[in-house]
């Protein structure tokens, strides 16, 4: 704000209050902020089952396999990853590396 | 789309930088020339049309990026914005921070100005056989404790004021009521301030020794030198009262400095042809000792030969500026100025202050008569259409809420439009009364005192930010 200076502490409060909000606003149109996610688990439908322009799994934004295994390893989600505990436990038997041979993995029908 | 200036004062320093006090939010700012040219080309009735305006402008994208800051502060904003709906009450019953015991309607002194037993008094007189109480029993002033720390809710501090008539002649209900109240506060876990209002001539070595033992805050009724004291405030016999109350004031502020007490104010009636405020304000400061001086012009009906005219009012304005000099200079030097009036109008400056009530009777505040009746504060517990109830069968809700409502500065039409409202709001109920025999009206024939003395604080606040920025940091709450 480079025309006006707030004087007192109630026009401070209100500059305070309009920089934060635009703040918010400029961050909603840049990229997302890199998100830590757990490890194992993630709460947003995170790529698992893409590929990239050129077929791999590379050029994806974060390395799926992390989702597939560990979903279907430790903790289960159903919807999008068979679950080896109860009803899929050789459903990645076929499969040693999945950056390289993820497409042998096949499809789960229950 | 159309945009408008909202509601505001636009001012300058004497070195030609903008300022602008925006009504709604009562914020401060300070202006360049871009930003100056904004808030007055758009300070038209029917808005301007931003895009050409921005489109005509020397530096279209700067004038963009300025206005839209203006915008999101609230100074600039769409001529058919819908107002937010109009002010409401806080939660109520809202919880009491201070009580005013009228101790007394008796005083010693016959003041001719005053309000209390003059032509302008609005106590209901009494009925023929009806007795009234002019001293308030000690009962009633331990009632009057336990009715305060029930009702002021999660305060952590309540204020008793003790008022009169003069005060100190009903000095054993002020210590029944400050012993009872040490030992209940103590037992509900809050601290108690007291304060007083006296005309000084019944300070006795006793008294004084209690009221700097408590911290109380004294207030002391005088309107200057020998000269000044004894034109109005005199005795039954029209002597004049200086005399006897000089050396019993510097005792009580000797005292005072010794125990380090809070500080003690001079309260000034103005009246028609007063000295000046500068030489009473030099000689209560520098000679008596006072710490604070403040300064109220007589609530009287106009046709009283002690009221001051229009004339007198822009003399004690003129002389209210040539006293801000003095508080400049001091505030500079980044010390405490004894300015009363104007020392308060720059703390609510700073800090934003936005008032929907003129001040806190009947919300914060509240007065108790001599018999325990309650109203809106000490200057209206005699009067009975005011009456809100009692200290021992409680307030009545109903009637204060119903009051406040209708006393809401949204409901006087002509503050609507002023850039003043956030610190006046209509000014004193008492004032109004008497003026125009209904509370709720706004004092219109102050209006312009008012803006005078705002404009002249919000000068003064620019004068002192630019000589020394800190100096408001002490109003600062966070
Ligand atoms: S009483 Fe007068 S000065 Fe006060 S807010 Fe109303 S219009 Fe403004
Ligand atoms: S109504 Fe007037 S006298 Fe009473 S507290 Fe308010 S400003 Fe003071």
């Amino acid at each position: 704000m480079k025309h006006i200076l707030p004087l007192n502490q109630k026009a401070r409060r209100l500059w305070a209050m309009v920089a934060q909000s635009r703040q918010q606003a400029v961050a909603l149109t840049q990229d997302p902020p890199p998100t830590e996610y757990p490890f194992g688990c993630t709460t947003i439908f995170a790529p698992g089952w893409e590929v990239d322009s050129s077929g791999g799994t590379n050029g994806l934004c974060q390395p799926i396999e992390r989702d597939l295994y560990d979903c279907y390893h430790t903790c289960y989600w159903p919807a999008q990853v068979p679950d080896g505990v109860t009803n899929a436990p050789s459903w990645t038997a076929s499969c040693g590396a999945p950056m390289n041979d993820w497409k042998s993995i096949d499809l789960v029908f229950p | 789309m159309r945009l408008r200036t909202v509601l505001h004062r636009r001012f300058h320093d004497e070195h030609g930088t903008a300022f602008v006090y925006v009504t709604p939010s009562a914020a401060i700012l300070a202006l360049d020339g871009l930003a100056g040219q904004l808030v007055a080309g758009f300070d038209v009735p029917d808005g301007v049309d931003d895009a050409d305006f921005v489109a005509q402008h020397a530096d279209p994208a700067e004038a963009r990026r300025a206005l839209g800051d203006l915008v999101d502060l609230g100074v600039i904003r769409p001529v058919d914005e819908v107002r937010p709906p109009a002010a409401q009450l806080p939660p109520m019953p809202f919880p009491l921070a201070t009580l005013v015991l009228n101790v007394t309607n008796k005083c010693n002194l016959s003041c001719t100005y005053c309000y209390e037993y003059g032509a302008d008094k609005i106590a209901t007189p009494a009925a023929p056989g009806e007795k009234r109480v002019s001293r308030m029993t000690e009962d009633t002033a331990r009632q009057s404790i336990d009715f305060l720390l029930r009702s002021s809710a999660e305060r952590p501090q309540v204020s008793i004021t003790f008022f009169g008539g003069e005060t100190l002649l009903n000095f054993p209900a002020i210590r029944a009521a400050v012993d009872y109240a040490e030992q209940q506060a103590k037992a509900v876990r809050k601290r108690v301030h007291y304060s007083l209002t006296t005309n000084a001539t019944l300070l006795t070595d006793e008294v004084i020794d209690f009221l700097t033992t408590h911290r109380f805050g004294i207030t002391i009724s005088i309107d200057g030198d020998a000269g000044e004291q004894d034109r109005h405030r005199v005795w039954k016999s029209g002597a004049g009262s200086f005399a006897d109350m000089e050396p019993r004031i510097r005792k009580l502020i000797a005292t005072n400095k010794e125990r380090k007490g809070r500080p003690i104010g001079a309260r000034v009636t103005v009246t028609r042809g007063a000295k000046s405020v500068i030489d009473t304000y030099r000689f209560l400061t520098g000679d008596l000792g006072f710490d604070e001086v403040g300064f109220a012009p007589v609530t009287a009906g106009p046709d009283r030969t002690w009221a001051l005219g229009d004339q007198g009012y822009e003399n004690l304005l003129a002389e209210f500026s040539t006293l801000a000099e003095d508080y400049v200079a001091a505030a500079a030097a980044g010390r405490a100025h004894g300015f009363a009036n104007l020392g308060d109008l720059l703390r609510e400056l700073h800090q934003g202050i936005h008032k929907a009530h003129p001040c806190g009777a009947g919300l914060g505040l509240l007065g108790v008569s001599t018999e325990g009746e309650l109203g809106l504060c000490h200057r209206f517990v005699e009067s009975k259409d005011h009456a809100l109830g009692s200290v021992r069968k409680g307030l009545d809700e109903g009637k204060r809420t119903a009051f406040l409502e209708q006393a809401h500065v949204d409901h006087k039409t002509d503050c609507r439009v002023c850039f003043a409202k956030p610190l006046c709001a209509g000014g004193c109920y008492h004032e109004a009364h008497v003026r125009y025999g209904d509370a709720t009206r706004a004092n219109l024939h102050y209006c312009e005192w008012i803006r005078g003395f705002v404009d002249l604080g919000l000068k003064t606040y620019a004068r002192i930010l630019r000589a020394n920025p800190k100096f408001f940091a002490r109003y600062e709450s966070s």
